[in-house]
């Protein structure tokens, strides 16, 4: 126990938010959240729906920037850099923060357009170049044996297992530092979920992880920490073996015995 | 550094599309309000143009664009919302279906310029009604009845399931039940088909050339306000066309400020109706 | 007893009235369906059976590939083929510069403009669908043709062969015609693009694109069918206008030059049908048929997109 608290604070915190409030409107969506989390870990987001979970995660990115009316205090860091600041180039950004929704969701164009539109965005154009790069993408998302004959087929033809992990070779072909992961197997069936959270085990070598679950099994299986919300409040956050055997909170204990949510 | 620049070219592209657009109504009105309202008169209004006399004057294409008008409406408006009834209510998916809705479709695609050939071969010659205002409105009936139909269907599909069902269990007939429930429900979709295609009605002129002719003169006596229908007749479109031509550009910019007037009113009004459709 | 069988009676005579009504309702809503097919197949008849008799005197390769347009003539000649190319040339140059500024205004309107800003321009878009044909023929030729002509005499300054024409050419009538399309265009485009999924965007810009490039990639590729069905219903509104072109495009049967006075399908129609008789009134109806076949197959091609687009 000791030794994993002294290897937790070793590691190092690759973004961090401090006194983060955020707020649609008049509703106080997020209050005062400070988190760490850790580099080449995968850290899990859990609590019931409408607790504030997917609204922290759009943070880190800055998607809720395309929200209307909303307003967001505090501090996010991502090595030490203030993304919220005036400084800050959103797009520069979001190619280090990369995401991966809910729905998969494909551009209506062949799946070699899907992986190379993010690299082609940034400025690559060697044809050559956007190759090895689509094929080292699908590779890491363990799609390419699937999809190598049929390249420059429609993206929309795949199943929905095979779309989502397209979705996640597109984010990683700009080559992202860090990756969230918005419920991003709970449109799947069985076997494709099982094959999405082997990707985010093996992810963790090259990136770091942040995923949002509703399933308190799958927060378990695949994640190192885990952060659980409630009411927009941050209640507990711990390496996941601990938050899962020694809940300190009352409330996540009765949360992760299934009282309710 | 490329990006931002490229971006924001083509944003600019953007707005000055937009602007465009809304220039060219301004200009458009603007242009024809200041040089078509110092030729309406009480006077133009009210009198029929006459070499004799001296006169310039569109009373009698104004009630030639009225007769137009509300003979057009008496022949599509039955018709265009029996079809959606059929359409909506009583035939099955399948192939007649199919054939209704492409035909619909088609005949909104047709130019009026055929319509004109039509009408003017069709009821003009077979049916022996010659350039007169009902052969006329007979042809525009047929240009306006997918409008009527469309809009009509639209508004049958966005009554609810339950009220038919609701008055099927309290045992109403179908017939019953379509003329209490249905075209009340539907009335506003019904009456914005109908406003759309009095717009079309008037500023329609290529269907109407060689079918209602060009007429402008008003009846002499109260037998004549019948025969009228028989009569050839010009509605104010056409009128401006045929003055435009002629070049007589004071009475053709008088004519055109009198039908935008017409046509900024109805737009007003399929909006206000579309907004009170909303708020139900 | 007796009152009861009257009732009976009275229900079962009321009842039977009522089927009698219900069908009756019933047969002449399906004739009212049926009206629609009635007036296509009668049109498409009627523009056959009024058509072919000056192609079959004439010869349809005299007609449709001979440009010599000389009706009146002691020898009269009937050659439509510079009318058909103009009506093509004027469409595609409609279509070429109307269909730009329409989809940049639909973008305007669906993803760039604050609601203020899009509550001033979306009400000009209906009116200007709204604005009779004639009025745009009426401001091509006071406002356009003058301004055109200073353009002619400029670019054919030492030109000693250019016909004059005042402005009123092909060009003019094309850019009305583009004028004239805008507001089928934009409307249909805004309503596909309003239908690209909002995860799309979202997906495109977590990837580190900008709201320029997203549009541009990825929102207006994923409502091209949407885009394609406006263009396809704004190619048939171009080649179908004949009452504001025939004010502004000099009238006279060329082959169609931007500069040159040109004839279309449909002005030929309505410049001659006035006074025409005999076989050259025949002709009139032939070039009609031309632009029925036309129009035609644009129906065909955008039901075809439609029937595509409802399929997953």
């Amino acid at each position: 126990m000791a030794g994993d608290k002294g290897q937790r604070r070793m590691t190092q915190c690759k973004m961090m938010t401090e006194k983060l409030n955020v707020y649609y409107g008049k509703r106080h969506a997020l209050k005062d959240v400070d988190i760490r989390i850790r580099s080449h870990a995968v850290t899990a987001l859990i609590g019931p729906s409408g607790c504030g979970k997917s609204t922290f995660l759009k943070t880190l990115n800055r998607m809720n920037d395309l929200v209307g009316n909303v307003r967001i205090e505090g501090q996010v860091y991502l090595d030490g850099e203030d993304i919220y600041s005036t400084r800050m180039d959103v797009t520069r950004l979001r190619k280090r923060v990369g995401m991966v929704f809910q729905q998969p969701n494909p551009f209506p164009m062949t799946i070699y357009d899907n992986i190379a539109y993010g690299p082609r965005i940034h400025g690559i154009k060697g044809k050559e170049q956007l190759d090895g790069i689509v094929e080292r993408s699908l590779r890491q998302a363990a799609i390419w044996e699937e999809v190598r004959e049929g390249l420059y087929k429609s993206a929309l033809g795949l199943s929905g297992g095979q779309k989502q992990r397209l979705c996640i070779a597109r984010a990683l072909a700009v080559e992202p530092e860090v990756l969230l992961m918005d419920e991003p197997t709970s449109a799947l069936d069985p076997v494709s979920t099982l094959k999405v959270e082997e990707l985010m085990t093996a992810f963790k070598q090259k990136y770091t992880i942040v995923i949002v679950t509703h399933n308190m099994q799958q927060a378990a299986r695949i994640s190192d920490d885990t952060v659980f919300f409630l009411e927009g409040e941050l209640v507990e956050s711990d390496t996941t073996a601990r938050l899962f055997s020694h809940p300190a909170d009352r409330r996540t204990r009765a949360y992760i015995n299934g009282r309710f949510g | 550094m490329m990006r931002k620049w490229k971006d924001d070219v083509l944003l600019c592209l953007i707005y000055l599309a937009a602007f465009f657009t809304e220039f060219l109504l301004i200009g458009i009105l603007g242009y024809v309000f200041v040089k078509g309202f110092p030729q309406v008169s009480l006077s133009f209004l009210t009198n029929v143009t006459s070499v004799l006399q001296g006169t310039a004057g569109i009373a009698g294409n104004f009630v030639n664009t009225l007769y137009m008008v509300v003979m057009t409406l008496a022949v599509a408006v039955p018709f265009g919302i029996g079809a959606a009834i059929y359409l909506n209510e009583y035939a099955r998916p399948g192939r007649v279906v199919r054939l209704i809705e492409f035909t619909t479709e088609t005949l909104a695609g047709i130019p009026s310029i055929l319509f004109g050939l039509f009408g003017m071969v069709f009821f003009g010659t077979t049916l022996g009604l010659g350039y007169s205002i009902l052969t006329g409105a007979l042809t525009l009936a047929l240009m306006v009845l997918p409008l009527i139909t469309k809009n009509t269907q639209e508004a049958l599909k966005a009554v609810p399931e339950a009220y038919r069902s609701g008055a099927f269990g309290m045992g109403a007939g179908k017939w019953y039940m379509i003329r209490t429930i249905l075209l009340p429900a539907a009335m506003p979709g019904i009456v914005t088909g109908i406003l759309l295609s009095v717009g079309r009605i008037l500023g329609e002129s290529a269907a109407l050339l060689f079918t209602a002719g060009s007429g402008y003169f008003l009846p002499r006596s109260f037998g004549g306000w019948f025969r009228k229908l028989s009569e050839s007749g010009g509605t104010l479109t056409v009128q401006l066309y045929l003055s435009m031509s002629k070049a007589q550009y004071s009475v053709a910019f008088g004519i055109a400020a009198v039908l935008l007037c017409m046509v900024l009113g109805i737009n007003f009004l399929v909006r206000m109706l579309a907004k009170k459709w909303d708020a139900v | 007893m007796c009152l009861k069988g009257s009732e009976s009676e009275y229900q079962r005579n009321r009842s039977s009235h009522a089927r009698g009504v219900e069908k009756a309702a019933e047969i002449l809503f399906g004739l009212c369906g049926m009206s629609a097919i009635l007036a296509v197949g009668s049109i498409t008849l009627y523009m056959i059976v009024n058509g072919i008799p000056a192609v079959l005197q004439v010869g349809w390769k005299e007609i449709l590939f001979s440009t010599v347009w000389m009706p009146t003539a002691k020898e009269p000649s009937f050659g439509i083929f510079s009318v058909i190319l103009t009506s093509i040339a004027g469409t595609f140059l409609a279509v070429l510069i109307g269909v730009p500024l329409a989809v940049l205004t639909a973008v305007f309107l669906s993803e760039v403009a604050p609601a203020h800003l899009a509550s001033i321009v979306r009400p000009a878009v209906e009116l200007l669908a709204g604005i009779p044909s004639v009025i745009y023929g009426v401001l091509g030729m006071m406002v356009l043709n003058p301004l055109m002509y200073r353009l002619e005499q400029w670019i054919f300054a030492d030109s000693e062969t250019h016909q004059f024409t005042g402005g009123a050419n092909l060009l003019s009538a094309a850019i009305v015609l583009a004028v004239m399309i805008l507001p089928t265009v934009i409307t249909i485009s805004e309503a596909a693009i309003r239908a690209v999924p909002p995860e799309l965007m979202a997906s495109s810009l977590a990837l580190g694109a900008s709201f320029v490039q997203t549009i541009f990639r990825v929102t207006l590729p994923a409502a091209k069918s949407g885009i394609l069905t406006a263009v396809v219903l704004g190619i048939g509104r171009a080649m179908g206008e004949a009452m504001a072109i025939s004010l502004v495009s000099g009238n006279s049967v060329n082959l169609p030059l931007p500069f040159m006075s040109v004839r279309f399908l449909t002005t030929a129609i309505v410049s001659e049908m006035g006074y025409a008789g005999g076989l050259h009134r025949q002709v009139l109806f032939t070039i009609g048929l031309v632009l029925f076949g036309f129009i035609m197959v644009i129906n065909l091609v955008l039901h075809r997109i439609l029937k595509g687009e409802g399929r997953p």
